[in-house]
């Protein structure tokens, strides 16, 4: 039996995800179950869900069973002019009362253009790694946050546009701009764009604000990179990817595998956190959500073995053990004296008083 | 080609969508043979559809048991699924709002009783006003609760307006409109947006000429 029969798919992918990340540099990090629940509270509009899971802890203090990875990292990532501090994980979290198995890295401190595209490069590299046909959609909140901005929109219309966006729904948000006829072409364009290199260029003359341009070119230097390592068919440029405006100030992304109905990698660049922390240091990551490999496992399980031998209790150890060697060439033995109850095998073995 | 899965919600709005997805060119004609059947396939236009409750639609789209959906902009709103809502279909229209009798007035200084089978839009728009509320949560025949003094009010679905006022009941104010939606898985839409684009033009061509 070889290890990919004995490893599920989640947890041969988080291996090879391993391997990925420390090809790269980057450190393991490993952290502790629990945080104090304060962490959690401070930040909860990072957090994917508000659903944590809480209990007491030494002196009274209020714990948390971890929600996320990303803030136990931030808090402890270096300050000082040009180290930047490149880790990944691989951890089980807890959220919506569930244990989720995640992968993926936080590239934290003070960063370069490379370092983003470096990370974002590492997501399209994780989403090849792990088989079949994937996309990466990217979008920019940066540049979302200036056109929102440019569009005049107050805070509440800012977010109804953003949601928007994010659904495709380009009804509702014709309706949103009402007469505001350069707020309705600038975020259709927006909202229509899906592609590479060449949608981005088609794009461009409607991002007129210098935030704007100037995350265009961060994207053009993007995408040319990605294209240069061979990766330009399987990322486009896509606006309905965003975050939370509060903390992502950069690069957005979204990763999809066939055969799996939800998005399975995800992240950004989120220089907005540190900041909140009060720390000087700029910061990107991903995680990616190992759990929903089960959605596409094709492995065979109609058989819970590949033979069972039974034997009625009479039959001599030397010739149990001669029909089990024998049977194990063909894969896994169970060795038992009735028919094991809700399992079944692929062959069966009888075995009676010395003769077969 | 992929196959496109689409869930159509049963009832008149689904047979209607269905009319609009087979004048667009992916009819499906097992689905018009009435019986017992579940799923509908045309293996040549590698389109399957089947129906579903319509509150289901959203859930069978956000996990990905189909591609495509047609679903109320009030089930939208109410479970906010992660879907994309690639056009109003502009049919099924009503609107969602709060009704209540017609010698009501609003208690002030009082938490306001509010019946509905809708709790999540319910809560969102009375925290738009700051108003403090008590919600009861209902299954059906939610204009009783009014009349019968469970609640002062009641958020619902009006259509015509016709139980309402058989009822001495009436609209106090409008909270949104609502109309049918064509959605789409996010998956579905990375890798069979060739298909589901061509589907939402031919529908939006349609509903552009109604």
């Amino acid at each position: 039996m070889t290890t990919d029969q004995i490893w599920r798919s989640e947890e041969q992918a988080v291996f090879a995800l391993r391997g990925l990340y420390q090809r790269y540099g980057y450190a393991p990090y490993k952290m502790s179950q629990f945080e104090e629940y304060d962490l959690y509270v401070r930040n909860k509009d990072f957090l994917i869900s508000d659903k944590i899971i809480t209990f007491s802890g030494e002196g009274g203090k209020l714990m948390a069973l971890k929600p996320d990875v990303t803030l136990s990292i931030v808090k402890n990532a270096p300050e000082e002019p040009g180290v930047v501090q490149k880790v990944y994980y691989s951890e089980n979290v807890y959220r919506d009362y569930r244990e989720i198995m995640q992968a993926g890295l936080e590239c934290v401190g003070d960063l370069t253009q490379y370092d983003i595209a470096e990370a974002v490069l590492l997501a399209v590299k994780s989403l090849d790694l792990l088989g079949g046909r994937y996309v990466l959609d990217i979008s920019h909140m940066g540049l979302l946050a200036a056109v929102l901005e440019r569009c005049g929109f107050d805070e509440g219309k800012q977010k109804q546009a953003m949601a928007c966006l994010r659904q495709k729904n380009t009804h509702d948000l014709k309706e949103l701009c009402g007469d505001n006829a350069d707020a309705w072409e600038t975020l259709q364009a927006l909202s229509g764009c899906r592609g590479g290199a060449e949608e981005l260029e088609a794009l461009s003359p409607h991002l007129t604000g210098e935030a704007e341009q100037a995350a265009v070119a961060e994207l053009k230097a993007l995408l040319e990179m990605l294209k240069e390592r061979g990766y330009a068919e399987s990322v486009r440029m896509d606006f309905s990817v965003s975050n939370d405006l509060g903390y992502y100030s950069g690069v957005v992304f979204r990763g999809y595998l066939e055969g799996i109905p939800a998005s399975i990698l995800s992240g950004g660049q989120y220089d907005k956190l540190p900041r909140k922390m009060g720390r000087k240091s700029r910061a990107i990551g991903f995680a990616v959500y190992a759990d929903l490999l089960q959605e596409r496992s094709r492995e065979d399980n109609s058989f819970d073995v590949d033979t069972l031998i039974l034997h009625d209790g009479t039959v001599s150890l030397s010739e149990v053990n001669r029909a089990a060697k024998a049977a194990s060439k063909n894969g896994s033995v169970l060795v038992a004296t009735t028919a094991p109850k809700g399992r079944s095998w692929k062959n069966l073995v009888t075995l009676k008083g010395g003769a077969q | 080609m992929d196959w496109i899965n689409i869930a159509l919600p049963k009832g008149r709005l689904g047979e209607k969508a269905y009319a609009m997805l087979k004048n667009s060119g992916y009819e499906c004609p097992a689905i018009e043979d009435p019986g017992r059947k579940l799923i509908f396939e045309n293996p040549e236009k590698k389109v399957r559809y089947f129906w579903v409750k319509p509150s289901d639609v959203a859930i069978y789209v956000e996990r990905g048991a189909a591609d495509l959906g047609i679903v109320g902009k009030d089930i939208l709103l109410e479970y906010e699924p992660e879907v994309y809502e690639l056009l109003d279909l502009k049919m099924g229209r009503c609107r969602m709002a709060v009704a209540g009798k017609k010698d009501f007035r609003e208690p002030v200084g009082q938490t306001l009783k509010v019946a509905t089978k809708f709790p999540n839009i319910t809560r969102n728009y009375y925290a738009g006003k700051c108003r403090d509320i008590d919600i009861i949560h209902l299954n059906g025949s939610i204009e009783l609760a009014p009349i019968l003094g469970l609640s002062h009010v009641i958020v619902d679905i009006v259509e015509t307006g016709t139980t309402l006022r058989e009822n001495n009941l009436t609209v106090y104010e409008e909270i949104v409109p609502i109309s049918a939606r064509l959605i789409s898985n996010v998956a579905s839409y990375q890798f069979k947006d060739a298909e589901i684009n061509a589907i939402r033009a031919s529908l939006q061509k349609q509903v552009e000429e109604k």
